[in-house]
This record gives C-alpha cells, structure tokens and sequence, in this order.
C-alpha cells in the first residue's frame, strides 16, 4: 500500500479546476469523471489514483487516511473540527469569499440576529471576534431564501460575482475571509509516504 | 430515554468481549512484564481526584478534557483522571520523594469529555512509563526504546516514530514578543505545515526576515537523520539554545539506535504536538494510514514543581485499545474441555487435576441445552473402563 497514493477531490468546481492543475503533472485519470458515475478512478500514472466525493468529506477522507491526499476548499476546512491534518499549498484556485450579506432594505430586528447559514463554526468564531452573540441556523443550501422568508435576518455564504445574491434582492455587506482551494495531506502518509508526495507537493508548488 | 434503547452506550464509550477481552488482558500483562524487567514499579492512582491536583502543570488541553463532579464531603472540585501522567507527577514528588531515579509505570482507563483519536473513544486504556530524577539524553533515549519494545509487544511494524524538540521553535519565537493571539496563530499554522499562510503572517507582523525565514524553514526540516544537518545549515544564526537541541536529538537517536538497530526514527522539527507542557524532547509514534500518532512521549521537566518538588521527567504514554485493535492479534481456537454432568465419584478430582494442569475444563449443568460443541469445546471428559479420561470430539 505504501507506493500508491489515492487524491480525494470533490465534484463541481474544485474538480473542474483541479483536474487542469493534476493534468500538468501528468496525472489525467482514465475516464472524465464528471460525465461518469464511477467514485474510484485510476489515472495515467499507475500508483495514483483519484476518488470523487463530497466537498465536506475531503477532510475526514483525508485525516482518517482513507485518501492520503485532498483537495478542499478553505471554507470546508476552516468549519471541520479537528487538528489532524497538514495544509501544504494554496492551490489559489475556485477562488471566492466567504461573505456576510443581507436584504437590501434591512429591517432592525429587535434583539439577537439570526443568520442562516452552512458554515456554523466559521460564523459564531466571527461573531464571537466582533462581541455580538447571534442566533445560528443551520442550513444545506439556498441560503439566499432564508432573509426573503423570514427565516433569518442575515446570511453567511460563500460569494463569488455576487449575481446570486443581486437576482434575490441582496447585498454583500463585510467579506469576513477570502477563500480558495488547499492542498491537505494525511499525517502519516506525509511521513510514511515521503518519496512520493514531497515531490508532488514541489512539483505542484512550482507550477502555481 | 425509552425502553427500546436502554442499552445504549453513550457516545466513544465501549464494552469489550471475548474473545478480544482476554486478549487485551494478556497484551496488558504483556506490557507490564516488560516495564517489570526495565525496572519500572507499577503504581495504582486514583481514579478520581481533587481537580487541583489533577491539572497543575498540563495547562488548557486537559481542563476541557475532564469530566468535573463536586465532593459531597468537601464541597471541592473532583475530576475523572483524563491522563495519569499528572498523578504519577505528584506521587513522585510528593509521596516517593526519593533523591534517586525513580522509574514508574501505570496501567489504567482515563475518562475523556471529548472523544478523539482513533476510533472516537472517550475512555482510553492507558498504559505508560515516567523516568523521574534525570536530565540527561540517557534517560530520553531508554523511553524512546521502552516505547518501541511496547510497540514490538504488539506486532505492529511500519511503525515511523517522529522525533522533535520544543525548545527549538521556543528558541525562535522567543525574542520575537508576539502577543499571545499571535503567537497561537504562528502554531496552529506550523501545525498545518500550511506554509503560504504562514509567509502571510510572517510578512504582516513585519518580523526580521531572518527570523522569519527560520521558522517558515522549520516547515521542511522533516525526514531522516539528515534533516539535523540541514537545520544546523540553516538555523546556524538561531543562537546556541537552539543548536545545542539539534545536538540533543541527534545524542538521542544515536543511543537509541544503539539499543535498537532497526530503530525506525525520523524528525520533524516543526512537529509541537504537547507544546505547553513538554518541556524539551518529544516523539510520536505513526502507523501508515492512522492520521493520528498512536503513542506519545516526551521530556516535561519540574512538572513536580507545583506539588512541592521539581524534578525532571520523561515519559511516554500510549492507549492499549488502540494498539490492540491495530494489530494483527492471531485468533485463538477455542481449547476446553467439557465434563458431562455426572455423580460417579472422582468426576472432581479428575477436573481439579485437569485445571491445575492450565487445561479450561467447563461442567456440564444439569437439565442445561447446548452440547460440548456449542459450549466452545473441543474435548470431553468421558468415563471409559471406570476412569475419567479426556477424549477430543
């Protein structure tokens, strides 16, 4: 097991930006995984092979050693709970922020905001550095919605043009991070697998 | 909670069961033979304390993770041991009190709040050695190897062991007077290896590049012996303190090596895990696909200090479940010997002898269901010619 070296990465566009930055190593995998179903793909080089899963599972695909190493966004990682894990490189791709925003016209609320939100962690941390307590809700997507029906006061999201935001009547109001995709490598595979994931780290680090 | 799940655990709380059971046991006695021929003394601490006692000198990491409870008697805080190194700290300090190197071991389940490492267990099964009363590298390296003969015990191999020094990064950050924020930052960067990050700060807080370029080159000072060399090379201005701790590590892995061969050690000098409460050397033990160390060690001198009596220390520690699950125990075929229920006289004497040979001998119950088979037995006690002998099935 020692010589071959599995790359989680998550569908959508991490993939989609990814994939050019593995293809100038060398490593294109067998088929297109974003026209396949398949989870596992060998690529060009023999022992590297490529998983495709969810964005907020790179982390623990990667700490637990089920992928040596993984692609994921700061965003997912700054909202996994956890240490285990080294953050080698910014890949500086799938750029965006992470960014506070609201109804055009806000409405003062009386007493605690409620923010609607997928990143739990992140936002109290944020709050907590401005002295605000505020109410977190936790969403899975379509946060946009949340401020039109009441469900919230504000959002935190990611943002990238911000045109999301405009077709629902919002407006970006503090960016709280910039955002964009890691490298991360298992503990032990960095130890364990030196010979073989320096070099991709340097090769990486050099085409950046 | 309903009747339906009135026999859930709570969370990263486990039972075990044979046959497992039985062999974690035999891997405990294991172990604790070993400590015995090193000359390590077993000691039994408490299960439960004073708080004060039990988290004087380990700083934050183990507050959060103590379960508290109040004394009735006393109206004090009292915690759940969640390491038992602290308690084996002040029974040397303040009950042995010898003058002399004191070598202990413990055995035991600590409680944690928390579940973490593998496996999400919040009662590890710990296992540990401490060499009070001594400096030097000596006592460092005996540790280092007790740790790898404990892992020997296991059969675990790929085992990678990561040696590093926390006064080297103290060294740096010294004469650096980061704020507290800071300072947390730069760690929990150098802890990610995340070296982009690392150059943002490094570049914001407008530090002495010279500075600056030791502590973003701790990130690569990682590999195998040769890595010492390259950290003289390039921490050569970081002063004396720092260098002479290369020395140390390099002193300690020679006289590991010494003892055992094929010591598989490696460095990483950037590696803190235990910053706030070791005290110079520190090592973990890797396996090849286990994100976390699997066994912990390091020098925390004076950590005697607040019971009265400073004294250096080093130690190492490791969870018994994880290295028992890790490892590649070899099944045991079940081996007995089942007595059929039966009042013809020397039935007993024929038993006792058979048990005081070492064989397992089960008795048959009266009107019980289940055969010799079904009750895991591969022999039977059988009457032949008027004596009882054993006949396998």
């Amino acid at each position: 097991m020692s010589d071959n070296i599995t790359i989680a990465v998550s569908k959508g566009r991490i993939l989609e930006q990814s994939l050019p930055l593995l293809a100038k190593l060398g490593i294109h995998p067998e088929e297109d995984p974003n026209s396949s179903r398949k989870l596992i793909f060998a690529t060009s080089e023999p022992n590297i092979r490529l998983i495709i899963i969810r964005a907020t599972d790179v982390p623990t695909y990667v700490e637990y050693g089920a992928a040596d190493i993984g692609i994921a966004g700061k965003d997912v990682l700054m909202e996994y709970d956890g240490d285990g894990l080294y953050e080698p490189l910014d890949l500086g791709i799938c750029k965006c922020r992470l960014s506070l925003a609201g109804p055009k016209q806000a409405q003062n609320s009386n007493g605690r905001l409620r923010i609607a939100t997928k990143y739990v962690k992140t936002t109290r941390d944020y709050f907590a550095t401005q002295g605000k307590q505020v109410e977190i809700i936790k969403l899975y997507g379509s946060m946009e919605l949340a401020p039109v029906l009441g469900l919230a006061d504000l959002i935190v999201d990611l943002v990238e043009s911000g045109n999301t935001l405009k077709a629902n009547g919002m407006v970006e109001l503090e960016k709280i991070v910039d955002i964009s995709s890691r490298l991360v490598v298992n503990k032990a595979a960095m130890k364990m697998k030196q010979s073989l994931i320096k070099p991709l780290i340097t090769r990486l680090a050099d085409i950046l | 909670m309903t009747k339906k799940n009135r026999w859930l655990l709570p969370e990263g709380i486990e039972e075990i069961l044979p046959p497992h059971a039985a062999q974690v046991e035999s891997l405990c006695r294991s172990i604790l033979d070993l400590f015995n021929v090193w000359g390590y003394e077993l000691v039994m601490p408490p299960l439960i304390e004073y708080l004060d006692s039990l988290l004087t000198g380990t700083g934050e990491d183990l507050d959060l993770q103590t379960f508290k409870i109040t004394d009735q008697l006393s109206g004090r805080s009292m915690g759940l041991r969640a390491d038992m190194t602290p308690q084996v700290a002040r029974i040397d300090a303040h009950i042995l009190k010898s003058e002399f190197p004191t070598r202990l071991c413990y055995l035991g389940t600590v409680v944690h709040t928390r579940p973490g490492g593998h496996g999400g267990t919040r009662a590890p099964l710990q296992v540990g050695a401490e060499l009070h009363g001594h400096a030097g590298v000596e006592s460092d390296a005996e540790i280092l190897c007790l740790m790898l003969k404990t892992l020997q015990l296991t059969g675990l191999n790929n085992i990678h062991v990561d040696l590093g020094h926390v006064g080297i990064y103290r060294g740096l950050v010294k004469d650096l007077n980061l704020s507290a924020e800071q300072e947390s930052m730069l760690f929990d960067a150098l802890q990610r290896k995340a070296k982009a990050e690392l150059k943002e700060m490094l570049a914001e807080w407008s530090l002495s590049s010279d500075i600056a370029e030791m502590i973003l080159s701790l990130n690569d000072l990682n590999g195998d012996i040769s890595v010492l060399d390259e950290a003289r090379h390039c921490l050569a201005a970081a002063g004396e303190e720092v260098l002479a701790c290369i020395d140390e590590l390099e002193k300690i892995a020679v006289l590991a090596i010494r003892q055992i061969k094929d010591a598989p050690l490696y460095f990483d000098l950037a590696e803190l895990r235990g910053y706030h409460y070791y005290t110079g050397f520190t090592f973990a033990a890797y396996l090849p696909g286990q994100g976390q160390g699997i066994a912990f060690g390091g020098r925390y001198d004076d950590v005697g200090a607040a019971f009265g009596r400073a004294r250096p220390a080093t130690g190492f520690s490791t969870d018994v479940k994880t290295i028992f699950s890790l490892s590649k125990q070899p099944e045991k075929t079940s081996s007995a010997i089942f007595a059929s229920y039966s009042e013809v006289p020397g039935l007993s004497e024929a038993v006792q002898r058979l048990r005081e040979q070492g064989e397992i001998v089960i008795f048959e119950l009266p009107g019980q269901t289940g055969t010799a088979k079904e009750m895991n037995c591969d022999r039977q006690l059988q009457l032949k010619e008027g004596k009882w002998q054993v006949v396998s099935l």
